[in-house]
Parts: structure tokens; C-alpha cells; sequence
């Protein structure tokens, strides 16, 4: 903790979605906070465990579906009522059972959109660079490898003491993770 | 362990998964079939029968674009050929692909997981293809823009009564929807592709199409919500976009359109024809790839029997229709029924019941849904039959109309059929392109499903 560190964190492999779950415990129990966990499926509970504290993806999919909607709707309403008034049949010009189909397409449509875009914007992807791609044993958190990593940024970072946490926590070999 | 079951005849179910699979061994086990060994020759042969295909669709659209939609054997009143009769095939087809996805993802339905990228796949291709077909059925296809709406300097407005706008809409909004679900669902892969491939172009191109995914827990975590989310939109969607089909018809007057059974109808029946495809889609996959230990007997009875129960709403839909027909006491639709039954295009309509009713009923065997080269025999038949079904709802409805005096009939041209065979090409060659080029089972998910197997062993 003296000096600026240089390196991204210290990185922990571990043999099992089991054992990684247990070892994210280990070291929140611990007091760290600034954790990464990687694995190749989703593994249940494991980002309760790293602190994952609300979700903004459902809120932003309920927007995206409202003003789907809205928009939709008033385009309808005012292209048939002032922009282009057509009178069929003599029937109202805003004839809004006719107007539902369209608004329920673009409910789904401006629903979907942010809830991709949200997605997108919380997870920071697309990111082509990032540090844990440096440890060479990584292209196996895309396969069959477990991984756990522990920034630098957190106060409790410290080279040795870290590295004594995660072996503690189960892991079965630690890397430097460069910048 | 499958034969066994297959002996016991219970009730008892194939397990979702075979074998001792690792998460590894998902991986190299459906990376291999594209990045490991070369292609095969069935799959040259394939290409180069489609390309053909594709070539012959190329030339009858190019034909098609100079000549004008006379080439086409439709005239009035027969307006809506082969044309329509194709695009509600294709758009039924794909609706399959997302209700496997969707649905059953909510349904937590195990079974789905193997096959669900494939039939997704199908889904997307399914209805880029569809969509092809109303546009050249305009014949000035470069005004098909028209359709939407947008600000434009003629101070023109789409008529948003019509129920083409909203068929419009709702198969734009299809393919978006069904394009980001694949591709989202994709993504975790593409990072398994990436981090096995060998070269620097094909690193590249993954690892673009990844989006630097490196398995965060939290990304895992926003990821599962989030394709829960678009499932929960994607559902009423595939119900919502064939009802517009179906509306295509049945908001107009003409006997044997205007009819309110329409939507369900024709859901039941595009699911119908999309399961048949995706049946003939895996089995061959399955055989050819050697994915015995992810596509089981369980996905392709689990489809066998889902393919049953549309065909049984199907065949209650024939039935309600003539009923209706007689109970209506209207003469038009009366004679429209006599007309389908015993009028000049008869045959097509009894070989529709053939496929669509007499055959599937096979299917309640369990012998026949376990026996593959029959499985794959009836739901060929069953598409067969399908497409009639959408000639009979297009075409013998439109031949016969109110007067004698509107009355004509319909032949296909050659170029009728060139541009049915050459979608189906169309649909092949990107299919087969897709298998080169990215994995067809979704591996995060079967890894997700082998986990606690492991932790007990």
C-alpha cells in the first residue's frame, strides 16, 4: 500500500464454479471489495456475492417500452389527425382502435432497444482491450477456467497480504494481472 | 443409456444431455465441427447445390425487376400468387425459432438448450427471406419505403388503417427483435470462438463480434436478465407479428378470409411448420456433426410432440372454418367451402388435409417419434403441407369471388417456381455459411446445464 501500484490486480484460478463461489465469499468475508469473478457460464448467486446491488436494465426496458409506445402513438395521431387528414368512409380521423397494432409493435420494439443499449452502456462493452486479458491462462475463462481477481484500486490491496487471501480462498495459482 | 430408456417405453424421458461431458469438451466438441476439421464433402456438395439455387433466385428477381410481377401466372382477381403464398410460409417458419427461444426459456424447459441457437438462426434467416417477397410483389419494389413513416416532402403519411401497415411494422420489428436476440445470446460464444481460434484474421473477426466479452459474473448476471427481459417481449411479439399476417387477410371482405379465427389460426399454424423445420434442420446436424451428446431424443420427441399439439389446433381450425361456413348461413362462404372441397383446385386442398391432419397423427406414436428417418419423413410432409395450406387460404379463396364475372384461374409460371426454389436455396446457403463460420449449439448454456452433474461426481 506504500507506493502507486502498476499492475491491474492479482489474479486466482480455481478448479470449480463451486470452489469460486466460495472463495468470492472468502474474500468479501475478508473485507475486499474492488472484485472481479470470470467464468464460462453463469454461475448462480455469484454477483450477490460480489455486491451487485440494483439492476437498472429492467427500468430502462420499461422506459424504452413507454416511449415506444408514446412515439408510435403520436405519430399515428398526428399524421391521420393534422398532417394528412384522409376521411374513409366518413370515419373519425382519429380512430384509435386502428392505431393499437402499430403502438404495440414499437411498445416491443423501443422496449427491446434500451434494454440491449442499457445492457450495453452498464456492462462498458464494447471493450476490445482489458488488463485480464493479459494473463495467459485467461482464454480459459471462455472454456473451462474459474477466475477470480482482486484490484489494486481496493484500500485493502496489498501485494503479499492478497496474495495470501486468495490462496487462502482456494486458489490454485495467482498471476500479476499487468495494465 | 438410450436404448435402455428407448426399451423401457414408459413414460420415462431421455435425459437433456448424454455421455461424460466437460465444459470443455462442449466447446471442442461444437467448435470442432468448424474450427477444427475441414469442411466435409456433404457440405461442398450442399453449397454448391444451393449456390445454384441461389444463382436461379437471382436471375428470376433480376428477371422479375425489368420485366414487371407479369411473369408471375397472377391476374385479377388473382393478385396475391405464389408470391404471398410463399411470404406467409417463410414468415410462419420463422416465428418457431423465437417461441422455442422465448417461450420455453420461460418455461424453463431444459430441452431447448441444444437446439435453440439453431432454431434461431433459422428464425432470422427465415424472415429476411420472407420479407423479400411483398416487396417484389410491388413490382416498382424501389417505392416499398413508402410503407414507412417518415417526414417526407411529398406530405404523404402512411394510411395507418391498413392492415399492410401494420404487417409492415410488425415484420420490421420481428427481425430487429430476433436479430438481437441471437446476437445477444451469441455473444458469450463468439468469446469461446475467439479465445480458440488460431490465426490473426479469424481472432480478429471474433473478437470483434465478441465485444471484448471476458465472462465478468456481473456481465453473466445482466446478461441472464436481460435475455429473460427480451423473452418476456419476444413472446407476445411472435404471437402478435402472424396475427398481422393473418389480419393481411381476414380485414379484407373476400369469403374465406374474413374470418375472426384467423389470428390463432395461423399462429398455431406458422409454429407448426417451424417446428417441422427445425426438425429437418437437426436431425441431418445431428447426424452429420456428431452431436449425439447434446441433440438427444429428448429435443427431437420434445419437438415431435409440440409439432403434434399445433397440428391438432390446426386441424380444429379446418374444422371450425367449414362449420362455421355452413352455421353462418352465408352463401358466399358456403360456396367457398364447396368450392375448396370439390372445385378445380380440390386436390390441392385434400393433399393439404393429408399432410397437415392424416400423417402428423403418426407422430402419437412413440416408435414413430423415436424412429428419425420418419421423424424427418413427416415434417417434411408437414411443410409440404403447410405451404399448400397458405396456396389454399391465398389462392382459392381469391379465384372465386362474389360474381361469376370476377371468377378466374390461377397457373403458376415458371418463374412461380424458380423463385419458390430458389429461396429455399437462399435459405440453405446461408445456412450452411452459418455453420462454417459459428457455433450452432449454444455452449454457456450447456455448460450452465452439465454443472451440478459434475458437482455430485
Amino acid at each position: 500500500m506504500s507506493e502507486q501500484p502498476v499492475h491491474y490486480g492479482l489474479m486466482g484460478e480455481f478448479d470449480s464454479a463451486q470452489t469460486l463461489l466460495e472463495g468470492a465469499e472468502t474474500v468479501r468475508g475478508q473485507g475486499y471489495r474492488s472484485i472481479e469473478a470470470f467464468s464460462p457460464f453463469p454461475v448462480e448467486g455469484l454477483a450477490a456475492v460480489l455486491g451487485n446491488q440494483r439492476d437498472w436494465i429492467p427500468l430502462w426496458t420499461l422506459l424504452g417500452g413507454i416511449a415506444g409506445a408514446g412515439i408510435s402513438y403520436f405519430i399515428q395521431y398526428f399524421s391521420a389527425v393534422h398532417a394528412y387528414p384522409l376521411n374513409i368512409g366518413g370515419r373519425p380521423l382519429h380512430s384509435w382502435p386502428a392505431f393499437i397494432p402499430i403502438s404495440i409493435e414499437f411498445t416491443i420494439l423501443g422496449a427491446a432497444v434500451c434494454a440491449a443499449l442499457a445492457l450495453l452502456i452498464v456492462d462498458r462493452l464494447p471493450k476490445l482491450y482489458h488488463p485480464v486479458f493479459n494473463v495467459p491462462r485467461f482464454e480459459h475463462a471462455s472454456r473451462d477456467g474459474f477466475f477470480l481477481c482482486l484490484r489494486s484500486d481496493d484500500p485493502k490491496f496489498d501485494q503479499q497480504a492478497t496474495a495470501a487471501s486468495l490462496r487462502q480462498a482456494g486458489a490454485r495459482q495467482i498471476w500479476e494481472v499487468p495494465r | 443409456m438410450s436404448d435402455t430408456a428407448k426399451r423401457a417405453g414408459t413414460a420415462k424421458e431421455f435425459p437433456v444431455t448424454h455421455g461424460a461431458l466437460t465444459y470443455a469438451g462442449v466447446t471442442d466438441q461444437v467448435c470442432g465441427v468448424f474450427q477444427d476439421r475441414p469442411a466435409s464433402r456433404g457440405w461442398m456438395w450442399g453449397v454448391v447445390l444451393s449456390l445454384l439455387l441461389v444463382a436461379l433466385f437471382l436471375v428470376s428477381i433480376g428477371y422479375l425487376v425489368v420485366t414487371g410481377v407479369g411473369i408471375w401466372g397472377i391476374n385479377v382477381p388473382v393478385a396475391w400468387g405464389f408470391a404471398i403464398t410463399n411470404y406467409v410460409w417463410w414468415i410462419g417458419i420463422g416465428m418457431a425459432g423465437t417461441f422455442i427461444s422465448a417461450a420455453l426459456l420461460l418455461l424453463r424447459q431444459q430441452w431447448r438448450t441444444a437446439i435453440n441457437r439453431a432454431a434461431e438462426t433459422m428464425t432470422v434467416f427465415a424472415v429476411a427471406i420472407a420479407g423479400l417477397f411483398p416487396v417484389f410483389h410491388l413490382g416498382r419494389f424501389w417505392f416499398a419505403y413508402w410503407v414507412a413513416a417518415y417526414p417526407d416532402t411529398m406530405n404523404v403519411w402512411p394510411n395507418w388503417r391498413s392492415s399492410l401497415t401494420w404487417d409492415f411494422t410488425a415484420i420490421s420489428v420481428y427481425l430487429i427483435v430476433s436479430l438481437m436476440f441471437w446476437y445477444f445470446g451469441l455473444l458469450p460464444d463468439l468469446a469461446s470462438v475467439r479465445d480458440r481460434a488460431v490465426g490473426r484474421f479469424r481472432q480478429r473477426f471474433y473478437g470483434l463480434l465478441a465485444l471484448g466479452w471476458r465472462g465478468d459474473a456481473l456481465h453473466w448476471h445482466r446478461h441472464e436478465l436481460f435475455l429473460k427481459l427480451l423473452a418476456g417481449l419476444a413472446v407476445p411479439l411472435v404471437f402478435s407479428v402472424h396475427s398481422m399476417v393473418a389480419l393481411d387477410f381476414s380485414i379484407g371482405d373476400t369469403p374465406g378470409w374474413h374470418s375472426t379465427i384467423f389470428p390463432p389460426f395461423f399462429v398455431a399454424g406458422a409454429l407448426y411448420s417451424g417446428f417441422a423445420l427445425v426438425l429437418v434442420i437437426s436431425i441431418p446436424l445431428r447426424a452429420g456433426y456428431r452431436l449425439h451428446d447434446l441433440i438427444t431424443h429428448r429435443h427431437l420427441e420434445s419437438m415431435a410432440k409440440a409439432m403434434l399439439a399445433c397440428g391438432l389446433i390446426i386441424a380444429y381450425s379446418y374444422l371450425v372454418e367449414t362449420f362455421i361456413a355452413w352455421y353462418s348461413g352465408n352463401k358466399y362462404e358456403t360456396y367457398l367451402v364447396i368450392n375448396r372441397t370439390t372445385g378445380p383446385y380440390a386436390p390441392v386442398y385434400w393433399t393439404t388435409i393429408a399432410c397437415n391432419v392424416l400423417v402428423p397423427q403418426l407422430l402419437w406414436f412413440r416408435r414413430i417419434r423415436l424412429n428419425l428417418k420418419a421423424l424427418f419423413g413427416i415434417s417434411l410432409v408437414v411443410l409440404v403441407g403447410m405451404w399448400l395450406e397458405r396456396f389454399v387460404i391465398t389462392i382459392i379463396s381469391l379465384h372465386r369471388e362474389y360474381v361469376p364475372s370476377q371468377w378466374h384461374m390461377f397457373y403458376p409460371s415458371v418463374w412461380d417456381w424458380t423463385t419458390l426454389f430458389g429461396s429455399l436455396g437462399v435459405f440453405a446457403f446461408l445456412f450452411l455459411v452459418y455453420l462454417r463460420l459459428m457455433p450452432v449449439v449454444s455452449m454457456h448454456e450447456v455448460r450452465k446445464l452439465i454443472m451440478p452433474k459434475r458437482a455430485e461426481s
